[in-house]
């Protein structure tokens, strides 16, 4: 077999953003002072480009004595990641401009999203924690990126101390695992776990660990605060990019070496969920920071997926890859207006929202429409989204479960809807002024409602996803 | 015949007034777009004759089948039978009045109509739609439109009813998506799962499902047509709405649920229905006279309108809870009827409050002296809703009461006196609303000085009278429509009953 190729091939879009770090060092080694537009743009064009790229030469392997695995469905998942990174990036334009640490904010971001691919592609729990470890890291560092603010400090050092718990959390329960079984491969441990009490239990921390990792309920706590420090870009980042890929590994791993515990985790599941939902539902209610209140919205969404997951089919694993994507696109959206509107006016209570229709409809919409999606309010993709996630949950024959679910998306609905009617209801006598929006932003705010609109109504996109995916 | 063109028709209008400037076009554009679906729509109902009587005897005509997300086995699926087309009828009439209404709405009037125009596709599409995930579909896309029309152009606790409205509807579709998931996975179609209601319809789903899963639909459905104990966001978001919405909301958002649980819950589950029955016919009896007791304690007139539709929808659920034909091709010309007279009433009386300001029958009076066509109009509808000869209310109240008289059982017969004996309280209120508002002395000089109905009001008055004059003078075209298609849902409620 000709190892060199398959070597460059199955890992091109780990090399793709590596060559775009080193590109990035080599400018900020180089030179002194430099233009940050040209910067931005470049770094603009070079993700756009390595969106591009992920799309073609798909093949399916193994590498590194099954380290490292990539399978159509892997490389998917990365293109949404990347896709969501390139998103970010444009809208991080108008924060970004004048600040002087521009490379090293991009070289940590790259940092992180090599870090999830290598997550992702983990066939192997050592290699998942190196990937989940690279990634966590210097996204502590991102959330202290506004240098001069107590509070994103505050958020970095409750990130990297609720990261470190939790990544000990799961490198305990690796640990047990592979004093019990011998082995860390993937797809060799499922023949192995044959629930002892100490198998459960390191099964019990892993969870907790990832728990942690896509803040579900009882894990939460750090959310709402490190949501609320960081700056916007980085939040969106945290709630997207960041929970995404760690809910792409834990099915897989659920998928893989625990199919042999599926009643196990199903129950799990089914608990976390509810609370996920409840927990998340109630507080998102309480909030006025506009920012916790997505923090809040973004842990109910998340109760929302683990029911795909629990469907553990082919229609599962498709229906939370799909969401994942969809959540990209409705949370960009509302985090790419809330950012532009804290960037320039530096408001961010959803009582400034007050009467924002008035000085800013086009910018309303988008907001508006990104939120109905949250809420899965047809024809938004975010209705298609949920339908899925529910109808694969459902597939189990658990209707109580589906039931709760389809209750928390009216209670949702209740405080999308209050943002929606302060925007477009509420008197105010000192509204928002009109914003600007520079081409790059809007284009970010482009690619999110175009997302919106058509994800869902265009069968294709879901279709896609399905033919790549694998249940149990 | 392409139905998609239903949707399409409102939705590219809806579309194209974004890009118009000035209340003068948006409007212009509008009655356009309403129009060519008006046209449409007769157009269909011609076609729809030509066929049956060319003898094509098939269960919906004009059927197209996508397939939409083939994993899943979704498909975009439509057809009609006399059922929806009397409904597609209904709609095209109100929106197209609910536009002369709003002829001079000049807040923010790109976006009223922009919503107007959008609810209206979302209804055509669930009237059109075979396959419950479309029909889903549609059903949720009008909860959000209503929410803003009535959030942003509402009068009074706007924005407290528009969110109660929002979240019951909502609920109710929470409802409904669990009974809709309930009857899918427990569809076997050579190993697969359906959402096609033709499919569904042809294979027996055990009973013990049906009954678990009809509660779920049939309220949640129920929700959209004000079922009792289920209809308190009724007054509130009728009252709060603009005369437009409220136009909709009462003449055809409430027909969404009777419709659903007519063509879903009733169709798909008829063991189910068999054993719900007496609850539908006691929550709908409640109700009617409920309904109509709290109607006459009212003094504003939007609500006394809101609750005589939850008294009036009650008669749609009771025709469908009584399971004989008669009573349901009753409770689908109730549906008809009532839509095309609430329409009218909404209108009216937002014509009278744009002059007087107020909505209070104490204030007004004597209108008639001034307002010669509103008041006469307003006369018309009142007298339709209780249900006088001529006017389509009669042709539906009677033909509910003879259909739930044909059910031998002794509770449904005392159901059906109770909720025959209501019409005596619907002309109390109705005859003392008019009398007060319309007749008698001239109270407030101020009313001298106003000016009778403009040219699209008298348009949109005359567009709706004629629909229920036409009914109530010659109900039996549209009778033959709803025929068959009730036919079906009949034999079906029978097969049921034999294999019990």
């Amino acid at each position: 077999m000709n190892m060199g190729i398959d070597f460059l091939i199955l890992m091109k879009q780990e090399w793709a953003v590596i060559i775009i770090l080193f590109i990035l060092l080599f400018i900020k080694v180089s030179s002194k002072d430099q233009a940050n537009e040209y910067i931005l743009k470049l770094v603009n064009i070079l993700l756009l480009l390595n969106v591009i790229a992920g799309f073609f030469g798909l093949k399916d392997g193994v590498l590194f004595n099954e380290m490292f695995k990539t399978n159509h469905l892997i490389v998917t998942e990365k293109n949404i990641l990347s896709l969501g990174t390139y998103i970010i990036a444009l809208q991080s334009y108008p924060w970004l401009k004048n600040n002087k640490h521009i490379l090293e904010f991009y070289i940590l971001l790259l940092t992180t999203l090599l870090g999830m691919f290598f997550m992702i592609s983990a066939g192997n729990l050592l290699m998942f924690y190196l990937g989940l470890e690279l990634s966590s890291i210097p996204l502590a560092a991102l959330a202290n990126f506004d240098l001069e603010k107590r509070k994103s400090s505050e958020a970095a050092f409750k990130f990297i101390i609720s990261s470190a718990f939790s990544s000990g959390l799961l490198l305990l329960g690796i640990s047990l695992v592979y004093g019990t079984t011998g082995t860390l491969t993937l797809s060799a441990l499922s023949d192995h776990l044959y629930g002892s009490p100490l198998q459960i239990f390191a099964f019990i921390l892993l969870i907790s660990g990832f728990g942690f990792k896509i803040s579900a309920v009882p894990f939460h706590l750090w959310t709402a605060d490190v949501y609320e420090g960081s700056p916007v870009t980085v939040t969106s980042y945290l709630s997207v990019i960041s929970k995404g890929s760690v809910i792409f590994v834990f099915m897989t791993v659920l998928y893989t070496a625990f199919k042999s515990y599926i009643i196990t985790w199903y129950n799990i599941l089914f608990v976390l969920s509810v609370l996920t939902m409840v927990v998340g539902n109630l507080f998102a209610i309480r909030q006025n920071n506009i920012k916790r209140f997505l923090a809040f919205s973004s842990i109910a969404q998340v109760g929302f997926i683990l029911i795909g997951i629990t469907g553990s089919s082919q229609a599962g694993s498709a229906s939370v890859v799909y969401f994942v994507l969809i959540y990209t696109f409705s949370n960009l959206g509302a985090f790419g207006v809330v950012g532009l509107v804290s960037a320039i006016s530096g408001r961010e209570n959803i009582d400034d929202y007050k009467a924002f229709y008035k000085t800013n409809p086009v910018l309303s919409w988008v907001l508006a429409i990104s939120l109905f999606s949250l809420a899965g309010i047809p024809p938004t993709a975010g209705f298609f989204g949920k339908f899925f996630l529910l109808m694969a949950g459902a597939g189990q024959g658990n209707y109580i479960l589906i039931t709760i679910a389809a209750l928390n998306m009216v209670v949702s609905l209740y405080y999308y809807l209050k943002v929606v009617k302060a925007i477009f209801m509420d008197p105010n006598e000192n509204p928002v002024k009109k914003l600007i929006v520079t081409p790059s932003p809007k284009l970010a705010l482009f690619i999110c409602v175009t997302g919106i609109v058509l994800t869902g109504i265009i069968s294709y996109v879901y279709e896609y996803i399905y033919s790549m995916s694998i249940g149990i | 015949m392409s139905l998609t063109l239903l949707i399409l028709i409102p939705l590219l209008t809806a579309l194209s007034v974004l890009f118009c400037k000035g209340l003068k076009q948006v409007r212009t554009v509008s009655l356009i777009g309403t129009t060519l679906q008006l046209f449409f729509s007769l157009i269909i109902l011609f076609a729809y004759w030509k066929e049956r009587a060319a003898g094509n005897s098939s269960q919906f005509l004009f059927e197209s089948d996508y397939s939409w997300f083939e994993p899943l086995h979704i498909h975009y699926h439509i057809g009609i039978d006399g059922i929806s087309l009397s409904m597609i009828l209904l709609t095209a009439f109100v929106v197209i009045a609910g536009v002369l209404v709003s002829w001079t709405q000049e807040v923010l009037n790109k976006e009223f109509f922009f919503l107007l125009l959008f609810l209206s596709a979302g209804a055509y599409g669930y009237f059109i739609s075979l396959d419950l995930f479309t029909l889903f579909f549609f059903l949720e896309l009008a909860v959000i439109p209503k929410f803003m029309l009535i959030g942003i152009w509402g009068s009074g606790k706007k924005e407290y009813s528009a969110m109660k409205l929002a979240l019951m509807l909502m609920a109710g579709s929470a409802l409904v998506f669990v009974g809709l998931l309930g009857l899918y996975f427990n569809t076997n179609l050579n190993g697969a799962h359906s959402f096609d209601l033709i499919r569904i319809s042809q294979m027996h789903i055990d009973t013990s499902v049906q009954n678990v899963f009809f509660p779920f639909a049939f309220i949640g459905f129920g929700i959209f047509s004000a079922l009792f104990p289920f209809h308190t966001w009724v007054p509130d978001g009728h009252s709060s709405a603009p005369t437009a919405a409220s136009m909709f909301l009462a003449g055809i958002s409430m027909k969404l649920g009777g419709y659903g649980c007519l063509r879903v819950a009733t169709y798909l589950m008829p063991d189910a229905a068999h054993h719900y029955s007496p609850v539908i016919v006691l929550l709908s009896t409640i109700a009617i006279i409920y309904g109509a007791f709290v109607t006459m304690m009212q003094k504003d007139l939007k609500y006394i309108n809101a609750y005589s539709s939850v008294s009036h929808c009650g008669f749609v659920l009771l025709g469908i809870g009584m399971l004989t034909q008669t009573s349901i091709n009753g409770a689908v010309l109730q549906m008809v009827s009532h839509g095309l007279m609430t329409a009218l009433f909404f209108a009216v009386i937002g014509m009278i409050y744009s002059r007087t300001h107020t909505r209070l029958t104490k204030q007004l009076g004597g209108l008639l002296k001034v307002l010669p066509f509103i008041s006469t109009v307003f006369v018309i509808a009142g007298l339709c809703s209780l249900g006088l000869p001529g006017f389509s209310g009669f042709v539906a109240e009677v033909t509910v009461f003879v259909g739930s008289w044909e059910n031998p059982d002794l509770w449904y017969r005392l159901a059906t006196i109770l909720a025959c004996a209501s019409i005596v309280v619907t002309a109390v209120y109705i005859l003392r609303a008019a009398g007060t508002a319309v007749m008698g002395p001239i109270t407030n000089n101020h009313y001298n000085h106003i000016t009778d109905a403009a040219w699209n009001e008298r348009l949109a008055a005359g567009i709706l009278i004629t629909g229920i004059v036409v009914i109530g003078v010659a109900p039996f075209w549209l009778f033959h429509l709803i025929n068959p298609g009730t036919e079906y849902i009949i034999q079906h409620l029978g097969k049921a009953l034999a294999l019990k």
